[in-house]
């Protein structure tokens, strides 16, 4: 319990600082740009309790805001993330069964059922991202071309990131 | 109370994501001026657009009092145009411009019965002697003349259409002088023709056609434009076809034409009569 929470914690302030220092100075021009923080939402555990992934989500979106100056913006898209991966977690994993508490990583999980688990959350989280930054119905075309490209860029990283910190673990 | 607590406990994510979703809209609209602006904006929009589509409808609605108020004011602008009036100083005197004098007056009237189809067509028009109509007096479209009135009574009166058999109208191209009739084998409403014109003139195709000044209607007044020419067999008169400028099967606005000095050339010409 303890070695995730600590886990969990170094993997957050590593992600906020990739996030803050280094990605919020890359990107396509305005049409692509990566949000690789929300990993860390990706990966909590399976067993965390639903008040507390809120809380967690709210925060760590609060947190990029404060760097962003677009306070609640993050926030607003992290928490949707957070619900969609409750309905997506609920919808295809069996609850029962975890020992040692699991963490839905690439290498836990395999290939195919993370691919698509983060390109549906990335998704999620862009979509509010972008639409509510943007926050008008003109140029909606621009903006869920901002949103497939940018969902692109993060899920290439997030790929990248999982691939360099392999663990192979049976589930 | 209980099942309620047991309700919410059950669904608590998609309670909690209503919770920290509003509070993060709140944050977002409340601390960027951006996302604030919109909103206001956004909401200012929508009230402008409602605003605007309820005075279409209104604006739609009024449409009928704006045209009778328009065609009022056309009336009115025709009294005061220059072939209105005629000159009532003897023609040798130099100075007469001045001295113009109104001849012909406007009185704007709405068709309310119309037909173009049969043989001999009639209009019935919402005028009658209550507003000055009395019967001979010629009527006109904005395009060009429509009809003589044929019978008055207090609020209407009929007009025998130029689309009649038996309406004769003296007609001016290119300065020589013939009679305007429709029926006779042409039943068409958009053509008339023009009869006594003596084949020697050239009448070409387009030449305009007026009144000409032994009609009751103002001199040069449009009838519309010459259409075709055919030398009639066994006579030296032309048979003219005119393309009338009226389109009577539209028509819904009239004037008609009151001339002020009429009632005196009548009653002198009366008096050849009697002679």
């Amino acid at each position: 319990m303890v070695r995730v929470v600590i886990s969990n914690s170094i993997r957050f302030l590593l992600l906020m600082a990739t996030q803050v220092f280094l990605l919020k100075n890359i990107g396509y021009y305005n049409l692509s740009v990566p949000y690789l923080y929300i990993l860390f939402i990706l990966v909590l555990p399976f067993g965390i309790p639903n008040t507390l992934l809120f809380l967690l989500a709210f925060f760590t979106g609060l947190t990029i805001d404060f760097y962003y100056d677009s306070l609640g913006l993050n926030a607003a898209a992290c928490t949707i993330m957070a619900f969609v991966r409750i309905i997506f977690i609920n919808l295809t994993v069996q609850r029962d069964g975890f020992d040692n508490e699991p963490e839905p990583s690439l290498g836990i999980m395999g290939f195919q059922w993370f691919i698509f688990y983060a390109f549906i959350l990335t998704f999620s989280h862009h979509f509010i991202l972008f639409t509510f930054e943007n926050f008008k119905f003109s140029e909606f075309g621009y903006t869920l071309i901002r949103i497939l490209m940018s969902t692109l860029f993060t899920v290439s990283l997030m790929l990248i990131t999982e691939f360099a910190f392999f663990q192979k673990k049976l589930r | 109370m209980r099942n309620l607590w047991l309700f919410i406990g059950k669904y608590n994510a998609f309670f909690l994501l209503i919770i920290f979703f509003t509070i993060s809209l709140i944050l977002l609209v409340k601390h960027n001026s951006f996302q604030r602006a919109r909103v206001w904006n956004s909401s200012n929009q929508l009230v402008g657009q409602s605003y605007e589509q309820v005075n279409e409808i209104n604006s739609y609605l009024k449409l009928g009092k704006i045209n009778d108020s328009l065609a009022a004011e056309n009336a009115k602008l025709r009294n005061q145009l220059a072939t209105s009036f005629s000159s009532d100083s003897i023609k040798q005197v130099a100075v007469r411009d001045t001295t113009l004098k109104q001849q012909y007056t406007y009185t704007v009237a709405r068709v309310i019965n119309n037909s173009v189809h049969q043989k001999n067509n009639y209009l019935t028009i919402n005028r009658g002697s209550k507003h000055g109509i009395s019967k001979g007096m010629g009527v006109t479209s904005a395009k060009g003349i429509v009809g003589i009135v044929l019978n008055v009574n207090e609020n209407f009166s009929t007009i025998r259409s130029l689309l009649h058999s038996e309406t004769k109208v003296s007609a001016n191209v290119n300065g020589s002088i013939g009679s305007l009739v429709w029926g006779e084998g042409n039943y068409d409403p958009r053509f008339a023709y023009l009869k006594d014109i003596q084949s020697h003139l050239s009448i070409k195709k387009g030449n305009r056609v007026v009144t000409s000044e032994f009609s009751m209607f103002p001199e040069g007044t449009a009838i519309g434009y010459v259409a075709a020419t055919r030398t009639r067999e066994g006579d030296n008169s032309l048979d003219i076809k005119i393309k009338l400028n009226t389109d009577f099967a539209t028509l819904e606005y009239v004037y008609v034409i009151n001339n002020i000095l009429s009632a005196q050339q009548l009653s002198l010409e009366a008096q050849n009569k009697i002679e």
